[in-house]
């Protein structure tokens, strides 16, 4: 099912196994941090992983997505399964926008475009009424899930949250194992291939765009629901820089990576928190460590010492 | 008063000449990361936080050694240079052989560390670097007042920018490095040591930026976030201008310069967003960049 090899799903039920035990150990919030942010490298990492382009500038959906989500659940007191979809709407016409114009040209351009681009989402934010600029769209209520389920309690948000990530998840690996997703490869080992044999290449990147954005957008808004707040930050080129970080120190183009990222750069910030600017400096540390000596990131190396593919 | 377009003249003079000075800046930079592009095949994403170190050694001679503004411009580009060229030799040397994003994803990270660094020793409220005495005050152009040190960047910048232009175009070396970046093999063939030219290249580049950089210290504060406020904006500007060629990074940043000033006076609210509209229309239209060769 889904396209899963032996050890994949082994895999994947210790993963299940770790989501359901977790929120009886730690911190439900943290944990739902940690499981937007894996959704959101996931999404991140079918560009990358799988069409081998990269998106310097996935905050901007992300961001957007958080923004809608909080904007309609805070005004319009609208249901918390429809203010997510919103989220994924958003960030799904937006990526097919920005998507339409940077698709059209390919490496190294395609990252400046679309770092460009989010920066121009960024300043529309800051600027927008309805972002609330500096301030963003604080004290969003997290409402209720198809008018019954109460998410005020963060056991109860937990499970929504898990169910949507795991949603996600399972998505992106039906894409990337369907027929769609081998072409998705076969045009990331040899482009002008890909297009002797027929196939129209620049759609295929646009429609894989618009789903990484999709589910960066829903990403961003179940981000913004489970913590009440969308800001700024969530738009901002560092948010970018940060799930490239995560996504290639869990490993491009693996399954499990963007998860296992997401659990050590939360962690991470969550303790390295108190001392501010140091923040960025190990992130940048760990950035050049995983570029020059450790580009397979932790499950690719962990794969490749198994000889599995995770 | 003189009214263009309905605007007083002063005005939009004024902003032209805004316009022209973040446009030489842009051209400053775009054009180090054409000709770093050119040679080792890299964007230098550290290249907005090279630039902010350029600014602070100029503080740091000034407020440590007593040294001003004039020495500075010439020691603060020779010293990140150097900097530059030590970080190509350990680092960026070890990624020739791979997918180029590896060679961005290393510079970002490099970036991140430098700007942390300089967070942590120096905040993120930003110092004032005094004008030099010999270029305070302003000038009466008869149709507009101009400062001085503005006009001073605009032409510092045009002549840097012109040299460059001319070092790579016209002279041998510049012969030897455009032969490089077409075919480094053959070049090498025939005893070129490609390898140091690779390195002085980035160097020089480096040094550029940096050079833009102390330029900068007395418009804009001294601070550890001036680099990346500017080099979001460049990178619109090199896809715009496309990485082809020297003098198009040159004519694209003084021109998005200009125009951003003026939507500074027609329409302020799209003023940070004008040169990524460009962008846009430029994308719709011209994929390659105006003075992109095809790929």
């Amino acid at each position: 099912m889904f396209g899963f090899s032996r050890p994949q799903f082994i895999a994947f039920l210790a993963m299940l196994a770790l989501i359901i035990v977790c929120p009886f150990v730690v911190y439900p919030v943290f944990l739902m941090r940690v499981l937007c942010m894996a959704l959101f490298a996931c999404a991140f990492n079918l560009m990358i992983g799988y069409v081998g382009l990269l998106s310097f500038g996935h905050a901007a959906y992300f961001g957007m997505g958080g923004y809608v989500t909080a904007w309609t659940m805070k005004v319009w007191h609208l249901d918390a399964s429809i203010a997510i979809l919103l989220g994924g709407v958003t960030g799904g016409v937006l990526g097919l926008c920005l998507g339409y114009l940077a698709i059209r040209r390919s490496g190294i351009y395609f990252a400046m475009i679309t770092l460009a681009l989010a920066q121009m989402v960024y300043f529309f934010c800051l600027e927008a009424p309805f972002t609330g600029g500096e301030d963003g769209i604080q004290q969003v209520p997290r409402g209720h899930l198809f008018g019954f389920i109460d998410l005020s309690n963060d056991m109860t948000m937990y499970a929504m949250v898990a169910c949507v990530f795991l949603g996600g998840f399972l998505l992106i690996h039906r894409i990337i194992h369907s027929p769609f997703g081998q072409v998705l490869k076969g045009i990331r080992e040899n482009e002008p291939r890909a297009t002797s044999l027929g196939y129209r290449t620049d759609d295929y990147k646009l429609i894989a765009f618009v789903l990484s954005t999709s589910l960066t957008g829903i990403a961003g808004g179940t981000k913004a629901l489970v913590f009440g707040i969308a800001t700024l930050t969530d738009v901002n080129s560092s948010t970018s820089g940060e799930i490239v970080l995560t996504t290639l120190l869990g490993g491009l183009g693996t399954v499990f990576g963007p998860v296992m990222g997401s659990v050590v750069m939360v962690s991470m910030e969550n303790y390295l928190a108190q001392f501010g600017a140091w923040v960025t400096v190990t992130q940048g540390v760990i950035f050049m460590f995983c570029v020059l000596a450790f580009r397979r990131g932790i499950i690719g190396e962990i794969g490749n010492y198994l000889k599995l593919k995770l | 008063m003189i009214m263009i377009f309905g605007i007083p003249g002063p005005l939009l003079f004024g902003q032209l000449l805004l316009g022209l000075i973040n446009g030489a800046f842009y051209a400053m930079l775009s054009l180090g990361l054409a000709v770093i592009f050119g040679m080792l095949n890299i964007i230098n994403f550290a290249h907005g936080a090279l630039f902010m170190m350029g600014a602070f050694a100029a503080w740091m001679l000034l407020n440590y050694f007593d040294i001003g503004y004039f020495p500075a411009l010439i020691l603060a580009p020779l010293l990140v240079g150097a900097f530059g060229i030590f970080l190509e030799k350990t680092i960026i040397s070890r990624l020739y052989k791979l997918d180029h994003l590896y060679g961005l994803l290393l510079t970002f990270g490099l970036s991140l560390v430098i700007e942390g660094l300089f967070r942590n020793g120096y905040g993120s409220s930003g110092m004032p670097y005094r004008i030099p005495s010999l270029l305070q005050g302003a000038t009466d152009l008869g149709f507009m007042f101009m400062p001085n040190y503005r006009g001073w960047v605009v032409l510092a910048a045009f002549v840097v920018c012109t040299a460059t232009w001319l070092i790579i175009e016209k002279t041998s070396l510049g012969a030897t490095l455009r032969a490089a970046t077409e075919n480094a093999p053959l070049v090498q063939a025939f005893g070129v040591n490609v390898p140091r030219l690779i390195t002085l290249t980035y160097g020089g580049g480096i040094a550029l930026a940096a050079f833009a950089g102390v330029l900068a210290a007395p418009i804009y504060s001294v601070n550890p976030n001036m680099g990346s406020n500017f080099i979001n904006t460049v990178f619109a500007v090199v896809v715009i201008g496309g990485m082809g060629s020297i003098l198009g990074s040159i004519v694209t940043g003084f021109g998005l310069g200009v125009i951003e000033g003026l939507t500074k006076v027609f329409y302020p609210q799209a003023s940070a967003t004008v040169v990524f509209v460009v962008m846009v229309i430029i994308l719709l239209t011209r994929p390659r960049g105006l003075f992109g060769k095809a790929a």
